[in-house]
């Protein structure tokens, strides 16, 4: 079908954005419009006023910041893909980057716009969640930080107000010599995940497990941690019995099931995408017997 | 379409040619190339960004036609399918990538093949000889119901071989 009809606003500045979302009667952002043009073709929604962040330049690039790297909302999924910044210290968001539709939507979609939209499969917001990646939100006032584990309410409910935008996520990298792994499970390429893992381990110089994140999409309404599975690495040589033991732990988490796709279907794939990422991650990672310094 | 449709004033360079046109604020892209410009090479399957017919360059970037306004394009350089056959004309007035897809049977219906190409065509410029699985990788962005792809996937082969023996 055809968008319903709108009154469209291409504002330059992050502060004339703000206040278009604050003045106007129910806007939507639009940010790549991956998501929310076919929900306009759709007529799933149908706002009053589309403010397109598109030319609000202030809101797009990748930089460092003290520890932190700084990823604009509107920053483009394919200059993520192809960020040497992001390859070497975000490599987890940078194999994720992949998974994410195709190359043609890649080219225009977001990291904000799918952070926002949140779909409980999508690749983004669990690598933000995996990573703790703090969210600031411009609002009519200033700014605040949300932690992702807040910003992540509920499905496809982020901790947005009416009248804010989200401008930045900031991440935190993870030492050096981290290992990292991103697996999902789709009918096709470039689909929505079924189900995906994202692991992230540090191993200490004994060789044990001293820092470790396991993080699911696609199995609750949220992109949601594992703290079960988490602590039974932590500590641990990872070795066999402990990755089994752990990615047991995912096969216990409260899963969504529609007819398509039930809920133990979901947490059975959880358990054995995890089983297969926890090896990955550790043959990056440095200090592993078996990793290749 | 009422007459209370918001409009637009946009400048979009399409194939070469500056248009200057008033533009509902809600089409998108494609409908604008067919309907405004009436280039009707470009194709309109599922209007949700999953088929890939309406793919199309956006200042040299492929794009779906059908996930963007045609006044987000304000300013921007578009090119369409129409664009390949007259930047290089071969004996059948195909350029080499078209020529390539005749030659391989790459289509059936053709229906996909605007998108497709287009495609092909952002690839093969970042990257002049492509190996199967990259070509694989940014087919992957479409579907085709006639073809199982295998000729597509020698078609853009055969057009990167043709291109390097230039």
């Amino acid at each position: 079908m055809k968008a319903p009809s709108f009154r469209y606003h291409a504002p330059r500045t992050l502060d004339e954005a703000l206040s278009l979302a604050s003045t106007l009667p129910g806007p939507r952002l639009l940010a790549g419009g991956q998501s929310l043009m076919p929900m306009l073709n759709f007529r799933l929604v149908a706002p009053q006023h589309v403010i397109d962040l598109n030319r609000v330049a202030e809101l797009s690039g990748i930089r460092e910041d003290g520890e932190d790297l700084v990823i604009g909302s509107m920053t483009r999924q394919r200059e993520i893909e192809f960020s040497p910044l992001v390859q070497a210290r975000l490599p987890l968001l940078a194999e994720a980057i992949r998974w994410v539709g195709h190359r043609q939507t890649r080219n225009r979609g977001t990291i904000g716009g799918s952070l926002c939209h949140l779909d409980p499969s999508a690749e983004q917001p669990l690598v933000a969640m995996a990573m703790d990646a703090r969210l600031c939100i411009a609002t009519p006032g200033g700014r605040r930080e949300v932690p992702m584990r807040s910003f992540a309410v509920d499905l496809m409910t982020p901790a947005l107000e009416d009248g804010e935008i989200l401008a930045e996520l900031r991440i935190a990298p993870w030492a050096a010599g981290h290992g990292w792994a991103f697996l999902e499970f789709a009918r096709r390429h470039g689909d929505y995940a079924i189900v995906a893992v994202a692991v992230l381990l540090e191993l200490d110089a004994a060789g044990n497990a001293s820092r470790v994140s396991i993080a699911l999409g696609g199995v609750g309404a949220t992109p949601l941690r594992v703290p079960a599975a988490e602590a039974r690495l932590l500590g641990t040589r990872v070795a066999g019995t402990d990755i089994e033991a752990a990615a047991a732990c995912c096969a216990e988490v409260d899963a969504l099931g529609d007819p398509q796709v039930p809920a133990w279907y979901r947490q059975r794939l959880a358990r054995t995408l995890c089983a297969r990422a926890i090896p990955a991650a550790l043959a990056r990672a440095a200090g592993h017997a078996g990793s290749n310094p | 379409m009422s007459s209370e449709e918001p409009l637009r004033e946009i400048a979009v360079t399409v194939n070469g040619t500056l248009h200057r046109c008033e533009v509902a604020e809600r089409k998108n892209l494609a409908d604008f190339l067919r309907h405004d410009l009436r280039l009707t090479g470009t194709h309109v399957g599922c209007e949700h960004g999953v088929c890939g017919a309406c793919t199309v360059l956006v200042d040299g970037v492929s794009a779906r036609g059908c996930l963007m306004l045609a006044v987000q394009a304000d300013g921007c350089t578009v090119e369409t399918v129409e664009s390949l056959a007259a930047s290089e004309p071969g004996p059948a007035g195909l350029g080499p990538l078209q020529q390539a897809f005749r030659d391989r049977h790459a289509l059936q219906c053709g229906f996909c093949t605007p998108g497709i190409l287009m495609s092909l065509t952002e690839l093969l410029r970042d990257d002049p000889s492509p190996d199967e699985e990259a070509v694989r990788l940014v087919l992957s962005g479409h579907l085709c119901r006639c073809t199982g792809y295998q000729n597509i996937v020698a078609a853009a082969l055969q057009a990167a071989r043709a291109r390097a023996g230039d």
